[in-house]
């Protein structure tokens, strides 16, 4: 379906900015409306720019209809500050989408596009594919290990690139886990979970992966690894490339519907949270609307899914003083509310300080450190502003913030380390049995 | 006219704008003016130029700019309101505040705070709070809305009840007139009889009078505690027999609100805070003063409260409870959307004693005009807000909701109140302004606006009939008033 101004396949619904009343609740609650003071750049303005779109006030090509839809973080804060319900975010979806259409449509018109065609081919042609994903990760770790990304080789790389490269932990070059087999250790676990990979976790964060499978083994919780499954999809959906992202979909559905499981685990807020929202990718595909809906309800982070089930208090000590910066997705999404300091905060020794507005964006936003590094630096320095002093550790429970710290860290606060929720827990059952 | 006022934008005006605030400052292109004609209202209108002001020199030579070229100029500051009082209806200049954003001080001593228009109210109470006093006004939309539209439109909010609006805190202004010369009135004590009293005039004028830059109020030393109750009903005649009661009794909750079944079904839908969606009404009451009177006050609203077949009365055992009760009650206006995406809000006010009458005038109304309305609001001082819930695309229903808000002004009059407790006449208003004020109240006010703006550019369209957009003010697409000028799209 499309309409007169938005002559694409799904456009944004009336329906949703309809119920947009202008009330200004959300203003205050957008990172980049916090950091411009600018109509434009924030959520009411959005949605009311995708309405004048709608309604012919606006042309869908004028220039700032582009900036200001690709400017969003997509981190949903204003959909949590929202009490009319706007679907905020699947509205900017959908507009990135009408926007990349356009462009396509009239390749000589704009010189700049919203989405590179480095970006393009990546979220249409790298991620869908985790054989070729593994293999860039296998040459990165190569050229890491020559010592091309910390030293004058880093030039080669885009200006945006550099930091992150140089920031980028390193990598093994081996996928986590060959997708296709049963790892619990238990014969009667309690609940029959399936573990969703991801692409950059399984890349570059193997060990997480690893982690949150010894995790939820330990607690009976029996995890398998569907074969079949791929990246989210949540790059290409923010990248305007639906169709990419519904083929991503389908296939994850069919990986995991496959198995009987009680919960489908993340452990990347930005993926749990694309996963939950199949359903609106796929309400127009009458053979897989209803699987996505059950699909997605059993979508839960991994420390939901420990909050719900209970989780062994690890018996072991240790001395570590740590901050929890939530991932937006995982909050304002998945609503993780407060199982992840729950939980860390059960580890003997771990002394939690809290971060002040936690949930804002540090700036990752995906690869939006990548397409607008100067907003994403302006907001990882307020974030590491907010890291409260004496700390040894920022836990986190995504990728894209996990690398985006990094990168503060190394900037701002050197000596502290970042790491996953479930590594931190997984250190304290290890512990406990090397040292019974 | 309006082509005089195209070709001066077009030519040297905007260069003149553009040499006193910069170029990043002035928003030509039509996908940021189609951002500042809109309010919390479902109107539209589009200005021909938007200018983001930084300092009171740049409000002035704006406005100095903006006369000689006979441009009208809308101050702006969060554009939450919900009477129309931002809508550029006759194009021209939209001045948004929203640079201004300092507290300039806070003084413990004295007991007052200089504030810059563009602050929010909520950052600007947080900062009061930590210092011990503070600044009761707090309208729902006190996280967006800022202090300079608080002044404009003399908001109120829950704790007007017991404290009064921002009328009763400001002691002094900084304004700039159309012509650019600045007017300071008041000063920073709370007696001052010097003169005409032009700071209360200038709070509530709605930015028709001058352009407010900072606003010097008064601060109160902060209660010592306070607690919040939540009573449920199974009948709404009762929970406002318990208001006239509460308030014959001479009781003074710190606030006294009220919400019927709808708006509490439309919140819990938000927020899910277990509200007990069966009752029809709730009234949301906080008590304040020292632990021993809170505790007292607490005991006998509750005595009463169930005396008048309250069905329960909670007691907030938390502040998070707290917390998430008032949330609920500030989220009302605009969950409200959750039932049908447009709404017409009134804020229609009532001597106390009228709240049962006024409950039930409107019933009345809804169900003759056949409209969906949800009632909420500010019982305590008579001050309730009817919405219409409606689609704006409706033409026949909309027909049917101008006639039941034309009656609801008119019941509210006869009942002795006002067309507005605190959003203000705006546009929307303004036609009825005659009902309330008759011909020789708005001859002085149209004397007074004369003597401030006497080319009537500052604001224009608000407050007086004849100057007001006909009634309904149309609704009709945006594309007839859109000027697509300062851009070059590819076509």
């Amino acid at each position: 379906m499309a309409d007169l101004n938005f002559p694409f396949v799904d456009p944004p619904r009336q329906d949703q900015f309809q119920s947009c009343i202008k009330c200004g609740l959300c203003l205050d609650s957008c990172p980049t409306f916090q950091e411009t003071g600018r109509e434009l750049e924030s959520p009411r303005g959005r949605v009311q720019l995708i309405a004048a779109v709608a309604r012919g006030v606006v042309p869908l090509q004028a220039p700032k209809v582009a900036q200001t839809l690709f400017s969003c973080l997509d981190c949903r804060a204003c959909e949590v500050a929202c009490p009319s319900g706007v679907p905020i975010g699947s509205l900017i979806e959908r507009g990135r989408a009408q926007v990349v259409g356009w462009q396509e449509a009239h390749p000589d018109l704009h010189g700049q596009r919203s989405v590179s065609k480095t970006t393009r081919w990546a979220v249409t042609h790298l991620l869908p594919n985790q054989r070729r994903l593994r293999r860039l990760g296998w040459v990165v770790a190569r050229v890491q290990r020559l010592g091309l990304l910390s030293g004058p080789g880093r030039r080669l790389l885009p200006k945006p690139m550099r930091a992150m490269a140089q920031s980028l932990p390193p990598l093994t070059g081996k996928e986590t886990l060959p997708p296709e087999r049963t790892t619990g250790s238990s014969p009667n676990p309690k609940k029959k979970v399936g573990v969703f990979l991801g692409c950059v976790m399984d890349v570059v964060f193997g060990d997480a992966n690893q982690a949150t499978i010894r995790v939820l083994d330990k607690n009976g919780l029996g995890p398998v690894v569907p074969q079949g499954q791929n990246c989210c999809g949540a790059l290409a959906i923010h990248a305007g490339e639906r169709e990419t992202a519904r083929k991503m979909a389908r296939r994850n559905i069919d990986a995991f519907l496959a198995g009987d499981l009680d919960y489908i685990a993340t452990n990347a807020g930005g993926c749990g949270a694309a996963l939950m929202e199949y359903g609106e990718w796929l309400a127009d595909d009458p053979q897989y609307r209803e699987k996505a809906e059950i699909f997605s309800k059993k979508v839960k982070d991994v420390a939901q899914i420990l909050d719900t089930e209970g989780w062994q208090v690890p018996r072991s000590a240790t001395t570590e003083v740590v901050t929890y910066q939530t991932s937006c997705h995982l909050s304002n999404v998945m609503k993780a509310g407060a199982a992840p300091e729950r939980i860390l905060q059960s580890i003997p020794g771990v002394q939690l300080k809290p971060m002040a507005d936690s949930a804002r964006c540090c700036g990752s936003a995906g690869i939006y450190n990548l397409t607008h590094p100067q907003m994403a630096e302006a907001l990882l320095r307020r974030k590491m502003e907010d890291v409260p002093d004496g700390i040894d550790t920022i836990v986190t429970g995504n990728p894209g913030c996990w690398l985006q710290l990094l990168h503060g860290v190394q900037a701002y606060r050197p000596g502290v380390q970042v790491r996953h929720l479930v590594q931190v827990l997984d250190d304290a059952y290890q512990r406990e049995t090397s040292s019974p | 006219m309006k082509a005089a006022i195209q070709r001066s934008m077009e030519s040297s005006v905007l260069a003149e704008l553009v040499r006193v605030v910069g170029a990043k400052e002035v928003l030509v292109d039509i996908e940021e003016r189609a951002l500042y004609g809109y309010d919390a209202t479902i109107h539209r209108f589009v200005p021909d130029a938007v200018v983001r002001v930084g300092s009171l020199k740049e409000v002035c030579d704006v406005l100095q700019i903006c006369r000689q070229a006979h441009l009208p100029v809308v101050p702006r500051g969060a554009a939450t309101g919900l009477s129309g009082g931002v809508l550029p209806v006759r194009g021209g200049v939209m001045l948004d505040m929203g640079r201004l954003q300092r507290i300039r001080e806070i003084n413990r001593e004295d007991l007052y705070a200089v504030v810059e228009a563009g602050v929010t109210v909520e950052r600007f109470a947080e900062a009061v709070q930590e210092t011990g006093l503070f600044f009761p006004p707090d309208p729902s939309s006190a996280r967006a809305s800022t202090m300079g539209g608080g002044v404009a439109e003399n908001a109120g909010g829950p704790h007007a009840f017991k404290y009064g609006v921002f009328r009763d805190y400001v002691l002094g202004l900084t304004a700039v007139k159309m012509d650019g010369t600045v007017v300071r009135t008041g000063g920073k004590t709370v007696k001052n009889v010097s003169g005409y009293d032009l700071t209360r005039l200038l709070v509530g004028s709605e930015g028709t009078l001058a352009v407010v830059v900072d606003a010097t109020v008064r601060l109160i030393p902060a209660p010592k505690a306070k607690r919040t109750l939540l009573t449920a009903y199974d009948r709404l005649d009762d929970a406002a027999a318990s208001v006239s009661q509460i308030i014959a009794r001479g009781m003074q909750p710190a606030a006294l609100e009220f919400i019927d079944d709808a708006s509490m079904r439309v919140v819990e839908d938000y927020l899910h805070l277990g509200l007990p969606l069966d009752a029809e009404a709730l009234l949301l009451i906080e008590v304040d003063g020292s632990e021993a009177e809170v505790s007292r006050q607490a005991d006998e609203i509750t005595a009463l409260c169930e005396s008048l077949n309250a069905r329960s009365v909670k007691v907030a055992v938390s502040e998070a409870e707290a917390a998430g009760l008032w949330k609920a009650r500030k989220s009302i206006s605009s969950a409200v959307a959750r039932i049908k995406p447009s709404k017409v809000s009134e804020d229609a006010t009532v001597p106390r004693s009228q709240i049962p009458a006024m409950v039930r005038k409107l019933k009345e109304i809804a169900q003759h005009y056949e409209v969906d309305l949800v009632v909420f609001g500010h019982a305590g001082d008579g001050n309730l807000h009817p919405n219409i819930m409606c689609d704006e695309t409706n033409q026949e229903e909309m027909g049917r909701v101008w006639q039941a808000v034309a009656e609801i002004f008119a019941v509210t009059l006869e009942l002795g109140g006002t067309l507005t407790g605190e959003h203000g006449v705006g546009t929307m208003k303004a036609p009825f302004m005659q009902w309330e004020h008759g011909e020789e109240g708005l001859a002085v006010m149209r004397a007074i606006k004369n003597a401030w703006d006497p080319d009537h550019l500052l604001n224009p369209g608000k407050l007086f009939p004849e100057d007001a957009p006909p009634w309904p003010v149309s609704l009709e697409p945006w594309e007839s008033r859109v000027k697509h000028r300062g851009t070059s799209w590819p076509t």
